[in-house]
């Protein structure tokens, strides 16, 4: 018995068949979906580790050279002179399609920024700020293109998780099942079949018989009509 | 194609720079405060945070609810006390999840 309970008829058995058709399909699709997925998966993971590493790294530089210029100046000092940013960062965001996988593009452009980052006055800064707002304009083209690549391995990863579940799935539960089910439906047809031509040979046997009986009463009337014949002829 | 912002949030000292480059600074005090800010944010038009791993070691659900998320992308940076390695924890927990196992 399949695990699935199927009426043996042979509508069923072609509405089963097409779906098998239809899974086996999907399955080398989705199989397919999963590996390219996978590749793109691996170079987007490889570049978000090797960003994640130099930014981690630029960071920890901007951060001792903030640490050094919050040494220097008072921390009154430090906050105005950073509260007014001379430039204003936007974002564009496009998205790109990976294997009908949406991920960003981020594009981004900064208004107003000139050719130095700083923007206060250098007469009451020190010059360890300078440098510290340095490494951080440094760092910050690569954190941009970081938040893409992470985001995109993040979507990936979530895309190919279910694709391969999915593919899992269909390979494993769906498709044996429904081999089952084919199966036993074929099968049972095939008994159905037998038991009926075994019908209709009894009932030829049976309805043979009777003729036969019939047609020897008759003769035997007709012997009798006759004159009471000796002896039968025929059978 | 819209405009969008940059975030980001995290102690004073760690997130303070940020805003000579332009981007909107949140310093907040606590994992608490940044779980807020973190909220409010991503219902604004914000598409990359910026979060400091110190707070982000607290609030990894927060985090994770965002992660299959297009918008915003939170991304976790060195505070000032130096790179906890979550952030890159983190690329291998996407690497675990997509292949199943750690290949790199």
């Amino acid at each position: 018995m399949p695990a699935i309970n199927v009426n043996p008829t042979r509508m069923e058995l072609t509405r089963l068949k097409g779906r098998l058709r239809t899974a086996t399909r999907g399955h080398k699709l989705l199989k397919d979906k999963r590996d390219e997925l996978m590749k793109q998966f691996m170079d987007v993971v490889r570049e978000n580790r090797a960003l994640r590493k130099k930014v981690e790294e630029g960071l920890l530089r901007a951060n001792a050279a903030f640490a050094e210029a919050s040494a220097v100046m008072s921390p009154q000092m430090l906050e105005q002179a950073l509260m007014y940013p001379k430039e204003s960062v936007s974002l564009d965001m496009t998205f790109q399609n990976v294997m009908s996988v949406n991920v960003p593009v981020y594009d981004f452009h900064t208004r107003g920024g000139q050719e130095s980052a700083c923007p206060y006055g250098f007469a009451a800064t020190s010059g360890e700020l300078d440098d510290a707002v340095q490494a951080l304009s440094d760092v910050f083209q690569d954190m941009l293109k970081l938040a893409q690549a992470e985001k995109t391995s993040q979507l990936l990863a979530q895309e190919i998780e279910k694709t391969r579940r999915r593919v899992n799935a269909l390979e494993y539960v769906k498709i044996p099942q429904m081999e089952e089910a084919i199966k036993y439906i074929t099968m049972k047809l095939d008994e159905n079949e037998r038991s009926s031509t075994i019908r209709l040979m009894k009932v030829k046997s049976m309805i043979l018989n009777d003729a036969i009986r019939e047609r020897r009463e008759e003769d035997l009337e007709a012997v009798e009509a006759f004159g009471g014949g000796p002896k039968e002829e025929n059978s | 194609m819209s405009e969008y912002k940059i975030a980001a949030i995290g102690d004073r000292d760690s997130v303070l720079g940020f805003r000579a480059l332009g981007l909107d600074v949140f310093p907040v005090e606590n994992a608490e405060e940044a779980k807020d800010s973190l909220r409010r944010l991503a219902k604004e038009n914000y598409a990359i945070i910026y979060l400091t791993e110190g707070f982000a070691r607290d609030m990894a659900p927060e985090i994770a609810r965002y992660e299959d998320e297009v918008t915003p992308a939170v991304i976790l940076i060195p505070g000032r006390e130096g790179s906890l390695g979550i952030g890159m924890a983190n690329v291998k927990n996407a690497v675990e999840r997509a292949v199943g196992a750690d290949i790199l």
